[in-house]
C-alpha cells in the first residue's frame, strides 16, 4: 500500500492549495444553515410550555457546546498525530483549533449563564456540568498560552499537544456530569441511543443549527489553519511567491 | 409552520425574556464574526509586512550594487 497520500496530507503546502477550493462551499453552506436556523429558532419554533421564550437560547447553546467538545477532540487528536508521526500540518491544526474551541466554549458558558437567570433564577452555580465546561475553557486557554510560550516553535508544539492530550480526561466527565451529579443542569436533550426528549417542531431547527455550527467550525478552522501556515512557512519559496515575491530567475 | 408572534414588538419583547434571548444571540453573532474575520485580517497584515520586507531587501540590494559600481570606477580612475 502506498503511503504517499498520508505524507501529502501532512504537507502544509498541499493543504493550503487544496483547501482554497473548499472555502467558499464551507462558508456558504455554514452561513445559509445558520441564518435559516436562527430565523427558525427565534421566530417559527413554538414556545416552550415550561420555560417560555427563554428556551430559544437552546438553538445556540447546544450547538456551541457540541462544537466546544468536538473541537477539543480535533485539537487533541491533531496534537497526538503530530507527536507520533511528526506531521507539520497537524500541529498547525492543533494550534488553530485552540482559540476557536475557546470561543465556542465561551459561547456555551455565556448563553448558559444568560439562560440560567430566567430559568433557574441565577447566572452561575458550581454545578458539575458548568464547572467541567469552565475547566474545558481553561484547558483551551492553557494550550494557547503554552504553544506560544517557547522560543522554539517545535517545543511549543510538543508541550501544548501533551497538555491537550492530558486534558481529554475532562471530556467524558463533561458528558457524564449531568448523570453522575444530578444537580441543576438538565440531562441531555438529544441522545444517540434512545428517543430524544424534544418535539420534532423544536428538533428540526436545532439539528439545522448543529449542522450549521459544524460547517462553520470546519470553515473557520480551515481559515485559521491557512493563515497559520503562511505565518509558519514564511521563509519557504512557495509562500514567498504567494505573498508577491518575484519568482527566482535562473542566472 | 407559522410565525409565533403577533407583532414585531412582541417578537422583540419575547414575553419578558427578550433581553436574555437577544443578548445571547447578539453575543453569538459577535463571536462568530470575530472568528471568521480575524484570519482574513491577519493574512492581509502578513501580506503587507512581507511586501515591506521585499522592498527593504530590494533597496539594500540596489545600495550594495551602487556601492560596488562606484568602487569599480574609483579603481579605474586610479
Amino acid at each position: 500500500m502506498s503511503w504517499q497520500w498520508f505524507h501529502r496530507l501532512g504537507s502544509p503546502r498541499w493543504f493550503y492549495q487544496k483547501s482554497s477550493a473548499w472555502l467558499p462551499w464551507l462558508g456558504g453552506a455554514a452561513l445559509l444553515l445558520l441564518s435559516v436556523g436562527i430565523v427558525w429558532g427565534l421566530g417559527f419554533a413554538p414556545e416552550d410550555f415550561k420555560q417560555g421564550n427563554s428556551y430559544r437560547i437552546i438553538y445556540i447553546h447546544v450547538p456551541a457546546a457540541f462544537l466546544a467538545l468536538a473541537g477539543y477532540y480535533i485539537m487533541a487528536i491533531s496534537g497526538a498525530i503530530g507527536l507520533i508521526w511528526k506531521m507539520k500540518l497537524s500541529f498547525v491544526v492543533m494550534r488553530a483549533a485552540a482559540p476557536i474551541g475557546a470561543a465556542l466554549t465561551f459561547i456555551a458558558l455565556f448563553t448558559g449563564a444568560v439562560w440560567g437567570k430566567p430559568t433557574w433564577g441565577t447566572y452561575w452555580v458550581w454545578d458539575a456540568r458548568i464547572t467541567s465546561m469552565l475547566i474545558l475553557f481553561f484547558l483551551y486557554l492553557g494550550v494557547m498560552a503554552l504553544s506560544g510560550a517557547f522560543s522554539r516553535e517545535q517545543s511549543g508544539d510538543k508541550a501544548s499537544a501533551l497538555l491537550a492530550l492530558v486534558g481529554t480526561v475532562n471530556i467524558p466527565i463533561i458528558y457524564k456530569s449531568v448523570d453522575w451529579w444530578f444537580t441543576l443542569h438538565q440531562p441531555a436533550t438529544l441522545k444517540l441511543t434512545e428517543a430524544s426528549t424534544i418535539d420534532p417542531s423544536m428538533f428540526y431547527p436545532l439539528i439545522t443549527m448543529i449542522a450549521g455550527f459544524y460547517l462553520f467550525y470546519a470553515w473557520v478552522l480551515t481559515l485559521h489553519t491557512r493563515t497559520m501556515i503562511l505565518q509558519r512557512e514564511g521563509r519557504t519559496q512557495w509562500v514567498r511567491e504567494l505573498l508577491g515575491a518575484p519568482a527566482p530567475t535562473k542566472a | 409552520m407559522q410565525f409565533q408572534f403577533d407583532s414585531l414588538a412582541s417578537f422583540f419583547a419575547m414575553n419578558g425574556h427578550g433581553p436574555y434571548v437577544w443578548a445571547s444571540y447578539g453575543m453569538v453573532v459577535l463571536v462568530l464574526v470575530v472568528l471568521a474575520v480575524t484570519p482574513v485580517l491577519r493574512q492581509r497584515k502578513l501580506r503587507r509586512e512581507f511586501q515591506q520586507q521585499l522592498r527593504q531587501e530590494e533597496a539594500r540590494r540596489r545600495a550594495a550594487a551602487a556601492r560596488s559600481a562606484s568602487q569599480r570606477t574609483a579603481e579605474a580612475v586610479e
